[in-house]
């Protein structure tokens, strides 16, 4: 069985629906990337997975021993935390708190994980800082390791780069896929498809009321719908000038039809249209 | 100066002002530990609407006639702070709109009955007197009696053990509540502690600086602290020590002086902000020069 596993979900609030039927699921290392719009329900679906927000209908199962505790979230920061009065050191600790049950306070082992997830991310030397005084990039980094405290197995990242200036967001991007390598499954929200593309392993496309996407990296990227998202406005033209000119018109006309529907037909056309490499032309 | 040392412990033998000493502190205590939380997470108002719900229960009390009100007034406004803070996100009335309706309504609702009951003739005459006391606790910290004392006690030293053991849970839930909820720790449930905590806080400082200014005691130490310090921990810990300190000096100034308990405690307080102000500002520009 598989990390988690979203079956058939219908997500919305206030009685109006966001996403209806989206089922995906997420083996233990995967690198899944969230794109979508704005409004398409990314957060939602994020929040729902973290329990916060239950599902309008379907469910979401964890599996290989997943449990609540095990979960590392990065939130995108909140007006709250721009005028709290707390040390680097302070915020990364919170972290442990899921594994002291009703112990009050943190033991050695608790604090010495702390020190480990400020050294990992390079924010030892400001411990003593105050969070509300460092700079965006060192804000993230603190929030991000106080999600390497909370998380054991998984890590979900809630648009990590917003706010962040190029290098940093690099440097953001290079940190989480390190992450990944060593063995935490990561589920991360983005804007930014090239990183996307660069660093997931798995992709999820959420459009406007339906998932239009689910499948790995290089499914994605042959997809119409990637296509259309990854070429950023000459996507659909691209796409037409290579089946006119290597003659793959059946497959192309299948992949735009799919793209506009549903998820299972968007796969078969990528692998259909994979000839034609248009995008990257 | 010995004429004033002199008066004060002629004053200390009376067991009243001691009594009034003991509790003072221990309010002051009690209420800027939360105050800092409370700050932090917006409701820097909360003591203010809950303590207007605990005068209208007063209220509702001396109407019924009941020896001790603490046992109606203590339900009624836990059961407001739950409903005022578990609510504070996703209700339809935003948590500042409905505080200050429930604010402003109990208060109206509470002298009506007062005034009412007044006409009868169940309440005493001096009707203003009995709310001047309520709404701004003139002498009824001087009126102690034994089991209000002890009944102080206990409940301040029931806040405190609930804050140190649920420190770094408070701290949590305060910072980033859907971190805390979403990486399994019961954020609600301390939510919930933290309302009832309150709760109590306020229907024991009724009696010291009343229902008006109780406020000032949640709010006071803890933005003094802010200004100079910049973690969680040397918040929570000046907060406490300039409360003491301020209701301490209050309640000497004020008994040299024989001006109104709560009203003095509350001017110590601002003054204390005033000067961690200027210190907060002279800290920040010696870090910009160095």
């Amino acid at each position: 069985m598989s990390q988690l596993a979203c079956q058939n979900v219908t997500l919305g609030y206030e009685g109006k629906t966001v996403v209806s039927g989206l089922s995906f699921t997420v083996n233990t290392g995967d690198y899944l990337c969230i794109v979508g719009e704005n409004g398409s329900g990314k957060s939602t679906l994020m929040k729902t997975i973290l329990k916060l927000k239950t599902p309008v209908s379907g469910q979401i199962l964890t599996g290989e021993g997943l449990i609540t505790r095990e979960i590392g979230y990065l939130p995108q920061q909140t007006a709250v935390q721009k005028d709290f009065p707390a040390s680097v050191r302070e915020v990364v600790r919170s972290g442990c708190l899921n594994r002291c049950g009703l112990r009050p306070f943190y033991n050695r082992q608790e604090k010495n994980m702390a020190e480990d997830a400020m050294d990992k991310l390079g924010i030892a030397p400001v411990a003593k800082s105050c969070y509300r005084e460092l700079s965006g990039g060192q804000q993230q980094r603190v929030l991000l390791a106080r999600a390497l405290c909370a998380a054991r197995k998984i890590l979900l990242l809630d648009e990590p780069a917003t706010g962040l200036d190029p290098k940093a967001t690099v440097e953001m991007y290079t940190l989480v896929k390190k992450l990944n390598t060593e063995g935490i499954t990561i589920i991360m929200i983005s804007h930014d498809i090239t990183a996307a593309t660069k660093y997931a392993s798995h992709i999820l496309h959420l459009g406007a009321q339906t998932p239009l996407f689910f499948g790995t990296k290089e499914e994605f990227l042959e997809s119409e719908a990637g296509r259309v998202f990854a070429g950023a406005g000459n996507g659909a033209g691209a796409g037409n000038g290579a089946g006119a000119g290597n003659g793959a018109g059946a497959g192309n006309g299948a992949g735009a039809e799919a793209g506009a529907g549903d998820g299972a037909g968007a796969e078969g056309a990528g692998a259909g249209g994979a000839g034609d490499g248009g995008v990257r032309a | 100066m010995i004429e004033l040392i002199d008066k004060l412990v002629m004053y200390f033998q009376f067991p009243f002002v001691r009594y009034a000493m003991i509790v003072g502190i221990l309010i002051a205590l009690c209420s800027s530990l939360l105050g800092v939380t409370l700050v932090l997470k917006r409701f820097s108002f909360i003591g203010d609407g809950l303590s207007h719900v605990a005068f209208g229960a007063t209220a509702i009390a001396a109407a019924m006639n009941l020896t001790n009100n603490i046992f109606l007034v203590l339900p009624i406004t836990i059961v407001s702070a739950i409903l005022l803070l578990r609510s504070g996100q996703n209700a339809k009335i935003k948590g500042d709109a409905a505080l200050a309706m429930i604010s402003v309504g109990s208060l109206a609702v509470g002298y009506l009955i007062m005034n009412i009951y007044a006409k009868t003739s169940k309440f005493s005459s001096n009707l203003s007197g009995d709310v001047c006391t309520t709404l701004f606790g003139s002498t009824s910290i001087l009126t102690l009696t034994m089991t209000e004392v002890w009944l102080c006690i206990g409940l301040s030293a029931l806040v405190i053990v609930v804050f140190v053991v649920f420190y770094h849970k408070i701290f949590a839930v305060t910072f980033d509540e859907d971190f805390a909820t979403a990486t399994g720790n019961k954020a609600k449930l301390y939510n919930l502690l933290l309302a009832v905590v309150i709760a109590i806080i306020i229907v024991v400082a009724m009696n010291l600086v009343g229902a008006l200014l109780i406020s000032a005691l949640v709010i006071f130490p803890a933005l003094s602290a802010m200004r100079v310090f910049k973690s969680f921990r040397a918040v929570t810990l000046c907060s406490g020590i300039v409360s003491v300190t301020c209701a301490a000096l209050g309640i000497l100034i004020s008994i040299i002086a024989s001006t109104p308990v709560g009203s003095t405690i509350v001017a110590v307080d601002i003054t204390g902000f005033t000067l961690f102000a200027i210190a907060g500002q002279i800290i920040s520009r010696r870090g910009l020069t160095s």
